[in-house]
């Protein structure tokens, strides 16, 4: 059963309540939880730090809208909390991080297969394996800085490999900018898709400039320093994509139609009972956001939200491996590079790029000293022995 | 509660619990070409040797306010051992300790609620709350003494020293394991007796510290705080032994 935005009411806003019990509740299992749980939590952790910037962002932007707009923040505050408090302690940085680039390897993947634009769908394919190569390299990383197995976070789900190399996707600025959609002709899903990337590679972004200084090895401080600039690449990209003329009001509604449609999909594929519970419960909440914003958009804008929307929302990405996906795109993609607002060929790439990226490494990549001559193995570089199944 | 020595197949980390996924996993990793020559992290280890050569320390010993502490610092300097040194070791112990009463206080927390559940804490007769509780206070006890000392030898017991720094950033970990309301009274003792082998050593090097340097009645005092370590010791890695047999169904 596919999600109607307009039928449910969702929980009404004065009824969003949590104690500080319910927000720290018990963790998932780093062991025994699947790798898509940590997924659906990481990228829902990032949505929810989305819906803050932007209402933020709104609030100063708008006397209108600062009173809903900051009761709605609130709950999204809490909601963000007990999302992103269920990763236990027993997540170093450096697993989280491999948990993140999971996120934006096989979330990246599953939006580009069902993308109906083709131009956005090109752009999710070249982050995608840019971001590939990410995880390559944290793996080099957590391998030769604490003899960990990177699998253990990514249960055979995800592949590591080399992708686009990190030290060549530096860019210059302009370069990074992408063709925006046209609101009045752009599919309802590509709105969403774009919405959801953003959000995603923001966190990814914000999380390795907060856990990079926590490194002491000056090399892992390096690696994130250089794969961080790559995540505010991705999202110079991928914010670009939006079309800037829509209304406060309509970026708002599609911030909260995103967060329903992706709580929906957790909650329809979750295994865990107590966190498709969760799950359930934020849906519930974003219905009644929505609402909120609904009635903001008919009252100050006199338009009707219902023009934004189908009736239905198609069924959600399925949380499973792309590993096949990657693969080909990989075999045909990886020499892409951009120029100016277009995906060309690496021999055209931009003279700026090229000058830019010369100069970025000229003392050294730190992603290509990690992984130097790594090729990982089941159970760490430092197992020789093959493994049986 | 699932104790985590039971057997479920819930474990989702190895590759045998999902063959097809593993399966692909080793296709891929395999057809994507030869191994790259194995480099050892030798550029890694180039690039990390740069860094070391040009590093900052961590930080200073700050020089003694008062005019005793000047004084000690400056009659002792012609010894082989520097006075500033033993405070910084001294300041280490105090920060060590200072952490260890907080260790003993998170594992009482976690015996509280898991003596009610367990039999294999009964069969350890001097696994009791008092017996923690006195533990506790003898590490507070020892923060004291350390904190004295250095006060007595002129320096300012409030500072952090490197060598504080340093114990700080290694004992991280083992407030993680104690406090996680996930892990077992076990697996606590486990951190707890690595904390009490770090701080036996500890006390050794200080009392050969202030016997070098003729600081008799430290090294009388320190004495004394080594053997309640010694105790400590002894009866932590007991229980660890006895209540890891006792999970492994030995009892």
């Amino acid at each position: 059963m596919a999600l109607s935005l307009f039928d449910g009411k969702g929980t009404p806003l004065e009824r969003q309540r949590f104690t500080w019990r319910e927000l720290v509740g018990k963790p998932i299992s780093k062991l025994d939880d699947d790798a898509f749980t940590r997924v659906r939590i990481i990228l829902m952790n990032g949505i929810e730090a989305e819906a803050l910037r932007f209402g933020h962002n709104a609030a100063r932007m708008s006397a209108e809208l600062r009173e809903p707009l900051a009761a709605v923040r609130r709950i999204e505050q809490h909601q963000q909390t007990m999302v992103n408090w269920l990763l236990g302690a027993d997540h170093s940085p450096l697993e989280t991080t491999i948990g993140y680039e999971q996120v934006a390897i096989e979330v990246t993947a599953a939006l580009a297969r069902t993308e109906p634009d083709p131009y956005v769908a090109q752009a999710l394919r070249f982050a995608m394996l840019e971001d590939f190569d990410h995880l390559y390299r944290y793996s080099a990383l957590m391998d030769r800085l604490t003899g960990m197995d990177p699998n253990n976070i990514l249960q055979c789900y995800t592949d590591i490999l080399p992708g686009r190399p990190t030290s060549a996707e530096h860019r210059a600025p302009h370069d990074d900018l992408a063709r925006p959609w046209d609101k009045r002709t752009a599919a309802p899903l590509t709105k969403l898709h774009t919405m959801t990337i953003t959000a995603g590679e923001q966190q990814t972004h914000d999380y390795y400039m907060n856990v990079g200084p926590m490194f002491a090895d000056p090399i892992a401080r390096q690696t994130y320093a250089e794969i961080a600039s790559i995540e505010e690449q991705h999202v110079t990209q991928y914010e670009s994509l939006l079309d800037p003329t829509q209304s406060l009001i309509e970026q708002w509604l599609l911030h909260e139609a995103n967060e329903a449609y992706l709580y929906y999909g957790c909650a329809q594929q979750e295994p865990n009972p107590r966190i498709k519970a969760i799950w359930e419960r934020m849906l519930d909440y974003e219905l009644g956001h929505f609402r909120l914003a609904c009635e903001c958009m008919k009252r100050y804008e006199k338009r009707d939200p219902a023009e934004l929307f189908p009736e239905q929302l198609p069924e959600l990405f399925p949380y499973e491996s792309n590993r096949n996906f990657v693969r080909e795109v990989l075999g045909r993609e990886l020499e892409l590079a951009k120029r100016g607002l277009d995906f060309v060929p690496r021999s055209d790439e931009s003279r700026a790029s090229i000058d830019y990226r010369a100069q970025l490494n000229s003392a050294g990549s730190p992603t290509d000293i990690v992984a130097a001559g790594y090729h990982w193995r089941p159970g760490t570089e430092l197992n020789l022995r093959a493994v049986n199944l | 509660m699932e104790k985590s020595s039971e057997l479920t197949l819930k474990n989702r980390t190895g590759m045998q619990l999902s063959p097809r996924h593993a399966r692909e996993l080793l296709e891929t990793v395999e057809s994507a070409g030869a191994a790259i020559p194995l480099e050892n992290g030798q550029a890694l280890a180039a690039a990390r040797g740069a860094y070391i050569a040009e590093a900052d320390p961590l930080g200073t010993l700050p020089a003694p306010a008062t005019l005793k502490g000047v004084l000690k610092s400056g009659a002792k300097m012609v010894a082989g051992l520097r006075p500033q040194v033993f405070i910084d070791k001294l300041a280490e112990r105090a920060a060590f300790e200072r952490g260890g009463t907080r260790l003993y206080e998170a594992l009482l927390a976690k015996f509280a609620a898991e003596a009610r559940a367990s039999r294999n804490i009964a069969a350890n007769t001097d696994l009791t709350e008092e017996r923690l509780v006195r533990m506790r206070a003898e590490e507070a006890e020892h923060f004291a003494l350390v904190s004295e000392c250095i006060e007595t030898l002129g320096a300012d017991p409030t500072v952090e020293t490197p060598s504080a720094d340093v114990i700080g950033v290694a004992s991280l970990g083992l407030l993680q394991v104690v406090s996680d309301p996930r892990t077992s009274l076990t697996q606590s003792l486990q951190a707890l007796l690595a904390a009490e082998l770090i701080d036996r050593e500890g006390w050794e090097l200080l009392i050969t510290m202030a016997d070098e340097l003729g600081e008799r009645d430290i090294v009388t005092r320190f004495r004394e705080a080594l053997r309640q370590e010694d105790e400590h010791l002894l009866s932590v890695r007991r229980w660890h032994v006895s209540l890891s047999l006792g999970a492994s169904g030995a009892d």
